[in-house]
């Protein structure tokens, strides 16, 4: 285990996050709040932490998967512990167990809110929430890895721990660069969502906030019910961007590149657009009745489902009343996920793919025994240690359900709060049902349930493994 | 520079660690998907997993942006053939391997009418480079610069030496002849030696000189500076044949020993003048009975690496013979280089670095810098630089010793008009020298580079 090169990029992370904590306190600055005192506090903080870990470069700069997802791991923790400070300071979440749930939401893309009244809060900390879905949309190892000039070729396995799919791969023969083009593509479709919203009329920080809280699929509002409140088009521009940041952004590349064929010809998008266009057709009869005409029934049908299925969390209706077909519905959807290799949570509609593969090829072999069939994906095949890797996920995905669910339900909680609670977290959606549904928040857990949804967002984030590895005594020792 | 290395065996491996460091945008097509997630964990490439003559694949490696595309696989059919298709598709440079013996021959018509770039046999590279160590057998190593002008000779310091307790501008005043030492090896450790070092027996140190100068110095020091007349080679591979034709113009005595006795008459008559023996080469008393005990040079060469290093181990015991030994996997090579066996020629990093060599010298036509040639030296942990002066180059006219150099970065030597000429202080580059700059600095891209910031 090389300690030294994790201590100088968890050191690096803190550095930047010093910089990115300058921005809200910016905004702070501009909006004449105090609150820009707690911001500079906690760069100051990071800053010079930061700045001292990374004074002394590491001889060894080798590193391997361990390193990688246990850096990351540590990165996402260090950068939560850091992000929840200002909110700390500033005293406008007194209890640190909640500035560090709201921070982890955020950094997680998750958009669980444990406050009552967002319209409340500060212009500042509202904008470094919905700033952190940003930073955590893409990754922010990802962000380190296209700036700085790191290790070699191991920095794959940075970018491997941090990125959601199945398979990770690069877009070009660089590490840096491939970061460089992904977080391209980022800024150039969130620039895009900011400007169409400023032509509807949005105002400016709201513009902001918001593309912000879509490019990450994160999630948290401005105001109390969330997106209720916007204009036609304006929901309309937000359902299609959240829809557009759930690709795979390979997708993307593609089309940058000029082989449009290459982007079609992606399984995944297909299916995961297939999936958007049913659900909708499912849920629209159901909840027919509940608004004033068709588009209003679709806008809110549309908007709803691409929200979770993204695992954004915006809402424009409180879907808690919807009848329960059509709750069940959105229920399913949020482990479903959106494509691997895009910003938002859950299973990832890649992983669901292989396994329902996997599942027909099995109920094959029992009919045939002796037949031999690949598997195959987007027309390559798919490797016996990819398919074992994504079994693996998944059974690892539903345990850690299982015993977050047990632990939150210690708290006395109806089931629907309690299930869809962690399912919204572990997902990294935001909202759920009941007790948590679109107009409740989190703040009525205890510390151990929010303890729990904390780990359940990172791990949902990070796939997993990275963090389920520092529980693993294994990985610490040197040996 | 974009390229595209098909197949990553030995040597495609060694090209990747080599020419990943230096900013390349490397992707990598094999068929072997454990080898392509290999190498994708450890160096910064893209691979593709696949047939590297498929045209698609190629085009979805970025065969039509690609500048060379490097074909290394084991097969000569198939790199010959994604040669031609990515020629045709992407009108790249493009170098394959070639090691039938059977094409040898004919490798100059392949290179033309095929439109290769280069094509490269590691055996044959293998048994050149033996050649030049048995032409000069007190060398460890020898590498050529200024088209051949300039030598650059490793060799070992022994007891017996003259030079050994005098310090290097001791040695300059004392044997008045034009050469440096511009890297010595002690213990493992590298360092470029200043005017006050002291030589020891068992360093090892590089000498440039033209090779007239070498000679002179390594006689007048008490070395061996005769060409064996004489060798021995155990193992009749196909490197054999190569160094057993070069041998035999070159007018020295061979004893082949090889074990195949259907291979043996297939030696029999590719090299008619030469004596072949079937029998086991580990067999000490066939070792001794056909003389290893007198013979000038040793030279094993089966395709087992711990034979070769028993077996030359056990020559220098029985012989004062110069020993070169093959090896083929050289991961642990700091440990064999402890041992006491001679001269290690490694036909895959030998390729490796012929081909290093020429994509080096692309990078100075596309990116205008002035390296005419780089070699890794010492392992890779030091580099000898050969830089092209141009015309408007800002260090031309100064003295060399008002230059503010780098610390362990040493000027080699300088070829102005075909002369080569050892600078002292009081020299300075002009227009058109080629210059040998020896440093332990990794990455210089302009011969400005060699000042201290």
């Amino acid at each position: 285990m090389n300690y030294s090169i994790i201590r100088y990029i968890v050191g690096w992370v803190m550095v930047i996050e010093c910089g990115l904590l300058i921005l809200p306190g910016l905004v702070a600055l501009l909006y004449g709040e105090k609150t820009v005192l707690a911001f500079l506090a906690a760069a100051a903080l990071c800053g010079v932490t930061g700045g001292l870990l990374v004074l002394r470069k590491p001889k060894n700069k080798v590193f391997y998967a361990r390193e990688g997802f246990l850096t990351v791991a540590l990165c996402w923790i260090v950068l939560s512990l850091a992000g929840a400070l200002p909110f700390f300071f500033s005293r406008e979440i007194p209890s640190f167990i909640d500035a560090l749930f709201e921070t982890v939401s955020g950094f997680t893309t998750t958009g669980a809110s444990i406050l009552a009244d967002v319209e409340s809060m500060s212009r500042g900390l509202l904008f470094w929430r919905s700033f952190t879905h940003w930073i955590g949309g893409m990754g922010v190892l990802v962000f380190v890895m296209a700036i700085l000039p790191l290790a070699g070729g191991y920095n794959i396995h940075l970018l491997k721990a941090e990125s959601p799919g199945h398979q990770v791969s690069k877009l070009v023969p660089k590490v840096r660069s491939t970061a460089g083009i992904l977080y391209g593509i980022y800024m150039l479709l969130t620039a895009l969502e900011i400007v169409i919203l400023l032509f509807s009329g949005m105002p400016w920080f709201d513009s902001f906030v918001l593309s912000f809280g879509t490019a990450g699929t994160g999630g948290f509002g401005i105001l109390n019910d969330s997106l209720a409140s916007y204009t036609v088009f304006q929901q309309w521009t937000v359902t299609a961007f959240m829809i557009l940041f759930g690709i795979n952004f390979n997708f993307y590349f593609f089309m940058l590149i000029r082989k449009p064929l290459q982007a079609i010809k992606m399984e995944e998008i297909r299916y995961y657009l297939g999936i958007i266009l049913g659900a909708i057709l499912l849920i629209v009869p159901w909840i027919r009745s509940l608004y004033g005409g068709w588009e209003e029934t679709f806008r809110n049908a549309a908007f709803q489902v691409g929200s979770i299925i993204t695992t954004t969390g915006y809402t424009t209706t409180d879907y808690d009343v919807w009848p329960q077909f059509a709750k069940t519905i959105l229920f399913l959807l949020m482990f479903v996920g959106a494509c691997s290799g895009s910003t938002g949570g859950g299973i990832k509609v890649s992983r669901i793919l292989i396994a329902l593969k996997a599942l027909k090829k099995e109920m094959n072999s029992l009919i045939h025994s002796r037949s031999v069939k690949r598997i195959h994906f987007d027309g390559h095949p798919i490797e016996h240690e990819v398919m074992r890797s994504v079994q693996v996920f998944i059974v690892a995905y539903l345990g850690v359900y299982v015993l977050s669910f047990l632990l939150v339900s210690l708290d006395n909680f109806s089931f629907e709060t309690s299930s869809s609670a962690v399912a919204a977290t572990l997902n990294n959606i935001g909202p759920g049902f009941a007790g948590v549904g679109p107009t409740m928040n989190f703040g009525d857990f205890s510390i151990l349930s929010k303890l729990v949804m904390i780990f359940d967002m990172l791990a949902g984030r990070l796939e997993l493994f990275p963090l389920l590895m520092l529980f693993r005594p294994a990985v610490w020792k040197k040996f | 520079m974009d390229i595209i290395i098909v197949g990553c065996g030995k040597v495609g491996s060694t090209l990747l660690e080599q020419l990943s460091g230096e900013n390349h945008n490397i992707t990598v097509i094999d068929k072997d998907a454990s080898k392509v997630g290999r190498v994708t964990n450890s160096y910064d490439v893209m691979g593709f997993v696949g047939d590297g003559t498929s045209y698609s694949l190629q085009m979805d490696a970025g065969v039509e942006e690609a500048d060379l595309l490097i074909a290394v696989t084991g097969s000569d059919e198939l790199n010959l053939l994604c040669c031609l298709f990515a020629k045709k598709a992407g009108n790249c440079r493009t170098i394959a391997r070639v090691r039938n013996p059977l094409y040898n021959k004919d490798l100059h018509y392949i290179k033309e009418e095929l439109g290769l770039s280069m094509v490269i046999n590691p055996e044959y590279a293998a048994a050149m480079e033996i050649a030049r160590l048995l032409r000069f057998p007190s060398a460890n190593k020898i590498d050529t610069f200024a088209k051949g002008r300039v030598e650059m000779a490793r060799f070992k310091v022994q007891q017996e030496h003259k030079i050994c307790g005098n310090s290097l501008s001791q040695i300059r005043t004392q044997y008045k002849c034009d050469l440096l030492i511009c890297a010595v090896e002690r213990k493992g450790e590298v360092c470029i030696p200043d005017g006050n070092f002291v030589i020891e027996p068992d360093d090892i140190i590089s000498v440039i000189a033209t090779p007239v100068n070498s000679n002179y110095f390594f006689e007048k020091i008490g070395a061996d500076t005769h060409k064996v007349k004489d060798a021995m080679i155990i193992g009749g591979g196909t490197i054999t044949y190569y160094l057993g034709a070069q041998l035999q113009n070159m007018g020295i005595k061979l004893r082949i020993v090889e074990s195949n006795l259907q291979r043996c008459e297939e030696l029999s008559d590719l090299l008619p003048k030469t004596m072949i023996i079937n029998g086991d080469g580990t067999n000490k008393e066939l070792l001794l009975e056909e003389g290893l005990a007198n013979t000038e040079a040793f030279v094993a060469l089966t395709n087992i690496d711990e034979e070769n290093i028993l077996l030359a181990l056990y020559a220098r015991k029985q012989s004062r013979a110069k020993s070169i030994v093959k090896i083929d996997r050289s991961s642990f090579d700091e440990v064999i280089r402890e041992l006491d066996v001679g001269s290690i020629i490694d036909p895959k990093y030998i390729t490796a670095n012929y081909i290093i060599r020429y994509v080096r010298g692309m990078r100075k036509n596309s990116t205008e810098n002035s390296i005419e040639t780089l070699y890794k030296i010492l392992d890779g942990r030091a580099e000898a630089v050969e830089f092209l002066i141009e015309p408007d180059c800002p260090l031309i006219g100064q003295k060399l010793k008002n230059l503010q150099t780098k610390d362990n970065l040493l000027i080699g030597c300088i070829t102005r008009k075909r002369r080569v000429l050892i600078p002292g202080g009081d020299d300075s580059f002009q227009p058109d020298d080629s210059v040998i700059v020896v440093t332990t600095h990794t990455g210089l891209k302009e011969i400005t580079d060699i000042l201290r910031r």
